[in-house]
């Protein structure tokens, strides 16, 4: 009895303790599991997806429901499963490589997810409340503004909410790497994840506004009669593609940056080998960052901009394709000559090339606009962001998980298991969507519900719904690998892959504090050097002194929870205007905890050079 | 440095603002945010750009806008902008009763420019049947304009709520970063009233 109330206590307080940190380790946990979660439900709405089309006429969901799996599918995957589990990634390595004991904003990083959570619960919510947004993920006005029902409102809101989560987060990260480097790391000698997530977060920042406004301008036309894309009352649709996509297209450099600098790390700690071309990876890095923002009306060939736009967007897409190849061809170099090791994080990586060249490929065969016509809104174009999607942003997300699993949770995960995770995946993957090349160049067209038998596309349907199942199992089967490395796994050592830079000079999981001295940067890989020179350890920048840490707080839950109140007043309000006292009870909080947040002094506290010299880490 | 030494620093440094390293962090960061509401409000002037002339029948932007008042308005927010500047010096000087002075003159300055805003969305409204809902340009009207007028409510809001906060305690080096990027904040909106003022009023007046 006693003990099951101290066990009770026990849990209350690691709940209360995730809802109101501030630590950047446990704020990736919660992005991990968060977005893991999504991820599961985007994939569930997947295999309900391919069942469907598994064969000719099938009935196995209805119309109005697969346009909501579609839907969904999309939106979950890009907003709520691929970017979180980036910022997993983010709040777990960043601060780490650069040596940095937090984020530059902790109490923002916290909010940042807890806005994240509260949009995804919110869009997910829609499932129980009437049916979920059925315009696509692009909802694309006047099918979006005129769907019946609330299932849009949920999609408008959600976003909203997670939206600005992200913005917080990208101007987070922006400021801790330029600002709380450790002595000695210039930008140069930043490793190459670090950079990559520098760009992605300029990209946030100016990208995500856009969608922000697209965002308000449809909330405005569905909730407050306003007429921004009603034609009749002078409205024009196109401007929701053209905020829609100076967003989206950021967005794609946005979700594949990091992990392409995720890809740098692993390639060159498992060729023990200094990664080949380093600033030219960096440079081609910024260079994929700029002209993201160029290229955004290649997804609207079709619209009707004229031969003038559609030249010049085509022409600015191929472009891409350059840094883009600097980047292949330095992790084949980095690879050549090096003592290759075959981890499951490597066979992630290895695999990711090839799978990643096929959709750049097909990326620059949609670019050609003239062609385009004939692509546009079919499998083709399915097949090819799955290509560069999950053959890009999956895999590396994988490829990171298995490599930086012992610096998050202690523990190598199982590699006989990450063995297993992989091959059923990247079979499955590539059974899933090589076929819907050509479903798509036959004439399939996305988005619907059916097709019809004698077509020649039944065999083609069936073998992608195959290879679904057997991604599905790979994912199971690394779902289990957690589990089991978890109970069944030895503690990993500091170091466990003979790493290279930072994050692996301290111990696994770090300290709260991370690093007891910052420590003194001498190079590239700044650990390495040091190893090379036969030193075990970091030299410290600084003798050991007291340590500054922010308090946890509650205040960036109140706060989300109160715009998720309010979101769905603001949903509700159409129907009834009672509900707009729920508008306010909710932006009441809210502001309420911005209040609370300005008017109290939160300066943090230090931990004392004695404690620290006593527990030798061990507080 | 010690929360003693934040909180009452034997010495305020000349810039008082960028003393800390979360000041430092809060700068920088307030730089970057302002960046995101830069690309925010150049997508709404995209937007009112593009419905400018939807006008559905209803009036016109040059039927409709008259500039007196818009050269009051923004004669009262480029005002208040100097004034903040002025608080500002004075918070580099430590001289705090002056900066409160100056801060005081700067809400009431922005105070009046939301009054007269007010005025004018109810003109509109009364005089022309011109709204929100009335046509595209409605639309984008009352939206661009009204999400500066909405910043200029919450940097008001955030301007009097420190004021009050610290009306007792002085300058300290925890304060002092939190004045200058809500300074910071009032120039922004500044900025993008000289934009609306342009493309808006002036451009929809002779354009």
């Amino acid at each position: 009895m006693s003990t099951a109330v101290a066990q009770k206590k026990g849990f209350g307080a690691f709940i209360w303790d995730y809802l109101t940190t501030v630590d950047h380790k446990k704020i990736a946990h919660l992005y991990l599991v968060a977005g893991g979660l999504f991820f599961l439900m985007g994939g569930l709405e997947a295999m309900i997806i391919r069942i469907q089309l598994m064969k000719p006429d099938n009935e196995f969901i209805s119309a109005g429901l697969y346009n909501e799996m579609i839907t969904m599918h999309g939106t979950t995957m890009i907003f709520l499963a691929a970017m979180p589990l980036l910022f997993a990634l983010m709040n777990a390595v960043v601060p780490l490589q650069i040596g940095a004991r937090d984020v530059a904003f902790p109490f923002l990083n916290s909010l940042g997810f807890w806005l994240f959570f509260f949009g995804g619960l919110i869009l997910n919510f829609s499932w129980f409340m009437g049916g979920a947004p059925d315009a696509g993920w692009t909802a694309y006005a006047p099918l979006s503004t005129t769907s019946p029902g609330h299932g849009v409102d949920f999609y408008v809101m959600g976003l909203q909410i997670s939206g600005a989560g992200t913005l917080i987060g990208g101007i987070n990260f922006l400021v801790t790497i330029v600002n709380m480097r450790a002595p000695g790391m210039s930008y140069m000698r930043m490793p190459l994840f670090t950079w990559t997530v520098f760009v992605t977060s300029t990209l946030i920042l100016f990208a995500f506004p856009a969608l922000t406004v697209g965002l308000f301008l449809m909330m405005f036309d569905r909730m407050f009669g306003s007429v921004f894309f009603d034609v009749a009352a002078g409205g024009n649709v196109i401007i929701w593609e053209h905020l829609f996509w100076i967003f989206g297209h950021p967005e794609v450099y946005i979700l594949i940056l990091p992990v392409f600098g995720v890809f740098s790390e692993v390639f060159s700690t498992f060729s023990r080998k200094r990664l080949f071309g380093y600033s030219a990876m960096v440079f081609a890095t910024v260079l994929i960052g700029f002209l993201g923002f160029m290229v955004w009306a290649h997804h609207m060939f079709t619209t009707g901009m004229g031969p003038v736009a559609n030249s010049i967007f085509a022409v600015t897409t191929m472009a891409i394709a350059v840094p883009t190849g600097i980047k292949i061809f330095n992790w084949l170099f980095t690879m050549w000559g090096g003592t290759i090791q075959m981890t499951t994080a490597m066979l992630w990586s290895v695999a990711f090339i090839p799978t990643f060249t096929i959709g750049g490929m097909t990326g620059v065969m949609l670019a050609a606009a003239a062609a385009d016509y004939q692509y546009h809104d079919t499998y083709f174009v399915v097949a090819h962001f799955h290509y560069v999607i999950v053959g890009g942003v999956v895999f590396g997300i994988f490829a990171a998980l298995h490599y930086w699993w012992p610096k998050m949770f202690g523990k190598v995960l199982n590699e006989k298991l990450g063995k297993w995770t992989f091959w059923p995946f990247f079979i499955g993957f590539h059974l899933t969507f090589f076929i819907q090349h050509f479903l798509g160049l036959m004439g399939m067209p996305r988005r619907y519900w059916k097709f019809l038998e004698g077509q020649g596309l039944d065999t083609g349907n069936l073998i992608s719904t195959i290879g679904a199942f057997f991604m599905a199992l790979g994912v199971i089967i690394f779902l289990w690998n957690v589990i089991y490395t978890a109970f069944k796994e030895p503690k990993a050592s500091a170091d466990p892959f003979d790493g290279r830079t930072l994050e692996w000079s301290i111990p696994s999981p770090p300290p709260f504090y991370n690093f007891k001295q910052t420590p003194l940067v001498r190079g590239l890989d700044a650990l390495w050097i040091e190893k090379s020179e036969g030193k075990k350890a970091m030299t410290p920048a600084e003798p050991l002194g007291d340590i500054h840490m922010p308090y946890g707080s509650i205040l960036p839950f109140v706060m989300s929870l109160g715009l998720f109140i309010a979101g769905f007043g603001f949903i509700y309000q159409v129907d009834n205007p009672v509900w707009l006292s729920l508008v306010f009870i909710g932006m009441g909080i809210t502001l309420g905890a911005m209040f609370v947040r300005s008017v109290k002094d939160d300066l943090g506290y230090h931990i004392h050079k004695e404690d620290l010299e006593k527990g030798d880490g061990q507080l | 440095m010690s929360n003693e030494d934040i909180l009452n620093p034997k010495q305020m440094p000349h810039e008082p603002e960028k003393a800390t390293l979360e000041g430092k962090n809060k700068f920088l960061g307030f730089w970057f945010f302002l960046g995101g509401e830069t690309v925010l409000f150049a997508s709404l002037f995209g937007t009112f750009l593009a419905l400018k002339d939807s006008t559905a029948g209803g009036p016109g932007t040059e039927e409709l806008f008259g500039l007196e008042l818009v050269f009051v308005m923004t004669m009262l927010l480029l005002t208040s902008s100097l004034t903040s500047v002025y608080a500002m010096y004075h918070m580099k000087n430590n001289n705090f009763s002056k900066m409160m002075v100056w801060l005081g003159v700067t809400v009431a300055l922005g105070f009046s420019f939301l009054g007269f805003e007010l005025y004018e969305f109810y003109h509109y409204i009364h005089e022309y049947e011109f709204t929100f809902r009335s046509s595209a340009l409605g639309s984008a009207f009352y939206t661009l304009v009204g999400f500066h007028g909405g910043h200029v409510l919450f940097g008001l809001l955030w301007i009097v709520t420190l004021m009050a906060r610290n009306a007792k305690r002085g300058l300290n080096l925890y304060n002092a970063p939190k004045f200058y990027v809500a300074s910071l904040y009032w120039h922004f909106i500044d900025v993008v009233w000289v934009f609306i003022f342009t493309v808006v009023y002036l451009m929809g007046k002779v354009g």
